[in-house]
């Protein structure tokens, strides 16, 4: 073996223009490129519409309806709207995607069939939003018999968040170390005690971080609402908009900007959807953060 | 010498791999019992076949007979979560749940339904005075035992086992995740706890098996080869491979 030991030679520095260091070059352009051009599309995006909606807002607008007769525009109806979508998907969903991931974590034991299920829904993640509108329409309007308006509404937004919900509900429950299942068990502890008291308050903040960005995906959404939670720009309370058609933000900056060529009231309204957006996100950062500990 | 358990013809198999074969063992009431033999001999195995944790492991297949109070332990009647209350067990890496020390102790007994906080607090202190680390706890006992060093944390466990006041106690490897003073401490507690308890441990440590062990069981490849007082075991081994492996000439 010793004659295969080779013997080291200094090797010189290499001098000058060579591949490899033009090629480190060109990536370094690249890379530093995309990041810069990402953070000014951002910017450019955030301002803008700060600098064409701020002007707009009003406290007038924010709470009143809109009025032919007085010929004003209030958005108080749709930000009722969007808060009666949220309460109305999360209250029906949370449960039951909590349920299903805990199912899937804890319980299920062919394997096949989790992964069957965790493979739908991951694809549903990835269905255009307007095809869940265009179920909605059919499964809880037409099959169902619900008036357009916020329950069939918040229906077709509980089919578009469950995966959300399930998906980062099980990533947390797969975070809370078997040593904390085992010890519980080995108490005596039976499987349902032994996930609300020692696997589920593990995993707490992965569930609320879950609930935030499902939050701010039922805030940002529109195609899915056209069909199903209608147009309608009238000031109604949680009980009657449930099957009466109601605009969410989101529609209502649609109806404004292209249906009553009010451009300065969509940006206004552009503002307050991603003030929201920027909240929601911040929270969920803060909460996953503040709960881990 | 008084049964507490008997084990009849136990066989365990894991998908298709027969771990263990026809184990018939007497494990003795209030004494130690420890579990020797080599990595992969089926003695974690064996031991977790006591208390039934093995039943969380997928495809697992037992057959054969464990007896305590009179019934057998995979009777299609137990009550699997009696069975753990009555047989407690303690992991090889200390494992409290993050939360208080108080509320570690407290977690068996408010599983069993105690919620009387002046109950609680007699069995938290009990449990930790037979844990012997009474002492060093007392102070802080609303404090995270996430904060507690890695020995206290291991006694923090055998505290939380004795609130549920088990018959038995299994230790799986408890020491061995552990320096030789928190191991000496437990070793001296395990000793002291076989008045009130009978200990079965599994461990990898010949010296501690002789220490403080009354009976020793050697499994090697799935069967139970020898099972005697430690003192005769390690003295004049009946069965040449246990003579092999305590003299060190494999594991």
């Amino acid at each position: 073996m010793v004659e295969n030991v080779a013997v080291s030679q200094p090797v010189a520095q290499p001098t000058g223009f060579s591949k490899r260091k033009l090629w480190n070059q060109g990536a370094k352009v690249l890379i530093w490129g995309s990041a810069i051009l990402t953070c000014v599309l951002l910017a450019f995006i955030i301002g803008y519409i700060f600098y064409r909606g701020v002007p707009y807002l009003s406290w007038e607008l924010l709470t009143s309806q809109s009025s032919y007769v007085k010929k004003t525009i209030g958005i108080l109806p749709n930000l009722m709207n969007t808060l009666y979508i949220i309460l109305v998907a999360m209250v029906i969903v949370l449960p039951l995607g909590t349920g299903a991931a805990i199912y899937l974590t804890e319980y299920a034991t062919n394997k096949k069939l989790v992964k069957l299920i965790e493979f739908a829904s991951e694809a549903l993640t990835g269905i255009p939003s307007i095809i869940f509108g265009l179920a909605g329409l059919v499964l809880f309007s037409e099959m169902f018999g619900l008036k357009q308006g916020i329950l069939a509404g918040g229906l077709t937004l509980v089919m578009m968040v469950l995966p959300v919900i399930i998906r980062t509900t099980q990533e947390s429950l797969k975070t809370v170390p078997n040593a904390y299942r085992e010890g519980s068990l080995a108490m005596g502890a039976s499987k349902w005690h032994m996930v609300r008291t020692v696997v589920l308050p593990n995993a707490v903040d992965g569930i609320v971080t879950g609930c935030i960005l499902s939050i701010g995906r039922i805030v940002g959404e529109s195609a899915a609402l056209l069909f199903t939670a209608g147009f309608g720009l009238v000031l109604n309370d949680f009980f009657t908009a449930l099957e009466s058609s109601s605009a969410t933000l989101t529609v209502a900056l649609y109806v404004y900007a292209s249906e009553r060529g009010e451009t300065n009231v969509a940006f206004a309204i552009a503002v307050i959807l991603m003030t929201l957006t920027l909240i929601l996100n911040f929270s969920a950062n803060y909460a996953a953060k503040k709960l881990k500990n | 010498m008084d049964t507490i358990m008997e084990v009849k013809d136990l066989n365990l198999w894991y998908g298709d791999h027969h771990a263990l074969h026809d184990i018939n063992v007497d494990i003795p009431k209030n004494q130690i019992t420890a579990l020797i033999g080599p990595s992969g001999c089926g003695k974690s195995t064996f031991l977790k076949t006591l208390n039934r944790m093995n039943d969380l492991v997928e495809n697992v297949k037992i057959t054969g007979n464990i007896i305590y109070n009179n019934e057998n332990i995979y009777a299609p009647k137990v009550d699997v979560t009696w069975l753990r209350k009555r047989i407690g067990m303690v992991f090889q890496k200390p494992n409290p749940f993050p939360m208080s020390i108080y509320d570690n102790i407290a977690y068996g007994p408010r599983t069993h339904g105690i919620t009387s906080k002046v109950k609680l607090d007699t069995i938290v202190e009990k449990s930790l005075k037979d844990a012997a680390i009474w002492d060093e706890v007392k102070d802080r006992l609303n404090t995270s035992a996430l904060g507690m060093s890695g020995g206290q944390q291991q006694r923090l466990c055998i505290a939380r086992a004795l609130a549920v006041e088990p018959d038995i106690l299994l230790m799986d490897e408890s020491t061995s995740a552990l320096d030789p003073i928190s191991t000496g401490k437990i070793e001296e507690l395990a000793v002291e706890l076989k008045k009130k308890y009978t200990v079965v441990m599994v461990t990898h440590n010949m010296q501690q098996a002789v220490r403080i062990s009354d009976y020793c069981a050697f499994f090697l490849l799935g069967d139970l080869v020898e099972f005697s007082k430690t003192e005769e075991m390690f003295s004049m081994p009946k069965d040449r491979r246990t003579e092999d492996y305590i003299t060190g000439r494999f594991g």
